[in-house]
């Protein structure tokens, strides 16, 4: 297993996340079966995680520095997140890193979301096909639950390095 | 937790739907509710729907933004002997159609049944992710 911790976990929350996007996504689609003028949309899973997976993770982008997103100090009694200590060498890390956007916000941001093409037109302008959702939605909550199985088998096997 | 604001989505199309059964039962239950003219007599409604942003873009929920009245004539019969009979001895029936109605009906049960599906499929998935690990 020569693999970082996070590497092992990062692929399964860009996937996880990305799927429970979908799924909203799905899931609104259904809830506008019926209005007229409702364009159903989705999107490619498979490329929208090779865009996600291409953005580094957080760990990998701490920058001494690049310190923002503290909390504000809002009376005066608060004490700053970041005292005195100064980042006064290259392998000083910073106090509080900046972090990527992790799950629905990576996933807003990683996903582009296209209009589905109608196989069949309604009047009313609305594109929603019920069968094609249904399927969809199912599809996408096995492969969630795929996905958590998997997660749950890799932090089974941690578990078992670690403790022996 | 992104999954758990399908509820949400859900939610509001299940208040939707339930309206428009409720509008249906409303119709039928007043099809034969005669009148003197047709200003008084009860006109056939219908539920406009529309879409409705829930914060995210993703989340796209559904909501009811109109009731209106069916433009369609009403049914005059004539009945002299009726006691809601005009001059002319017409009675004016609401201007609902059954069939219509039971199609609606139909309709909008299956579109409730696949938003208590959506849900139902939701929590289960919401369960899973709280067992990860073990």
């Amino acid at each position: 297993m020569n693999e970082t911790l996070d590497g092992v976990f990062h692929y399964y929350q860009t996937a996880i996340s990305l799927r429970s996007y979908r799924q909203e996504v799905l899931a609104s689609n259904i809830a506008n079966a019926d209005t007229p003028g409702y364009k159903a949309r989705d999107f490619d899973f498979g490329s929208a995680l090779n865009t996600a997976l291409k953005q580094p993770s957080a760990s990998m982008n701490a920058q001494p520095g690049n310190v923002s997103g503290g909390l504000a100090m809002t009376q005066t009694g608060h004490l700053p997140a970041n005292p005195a200590l100064s980042l006064s060498d290259a392998g000083h890390l910073p106090g509080n890193p900046v972090l990527d956007p992790v799950g629905h916000a990576m996933a807003q941001a990683s996903a582009k979301l296209q209009y589905r093409i109608p196989s069949q037109d309604s009047a009313d302008g609305n594109t929603v096909d019920m069968d094609v959702e249904r399927t969809q939605f199912a599809n996408n909550a096995i492969h969630y639950e795929a996905n958590l199985t998997l997660l749950t088998g890799r932090i089974k096997d941690l578990i078992a390095a670690t403790t022996s | 937790m992104a999954l758990s604001s399908i509820f949400d989505v859900a939610g509001t199309a299940l208040t939707a739907q339930s309206k428009r059964l409720n509008v249906v039962a409303s119709n039928l239950a007043n099809a034969d509710s005669a009148s003197t003219s047709a200003d008084t007599a009860y006109h056939a409604k219908q539920v406009i729907f529309q879409t409705l942003n829930l914060g995210s873009s993703a989340d796209k929920g559904v909501k009811v933004s109109a009731v209106v009245d069916d433009p369609s004539p009403m049914h005059t019969v004539y009945e002299p002997n009726h006691p809601l009979a005009n001059a002319e001895g017409y009675v004016t029936y609401p201007n609902v159609n059954p069939v219509e109605e039971m199609v609606n009906m139909i309709s909008a049960s299956r579109s409730y049944q696949n938003e208590v599906d959506v849900m139902n499929t939701t929590k289960s998935l919401l369960q899973k992710t709280l067992t990860l690990g073990q």
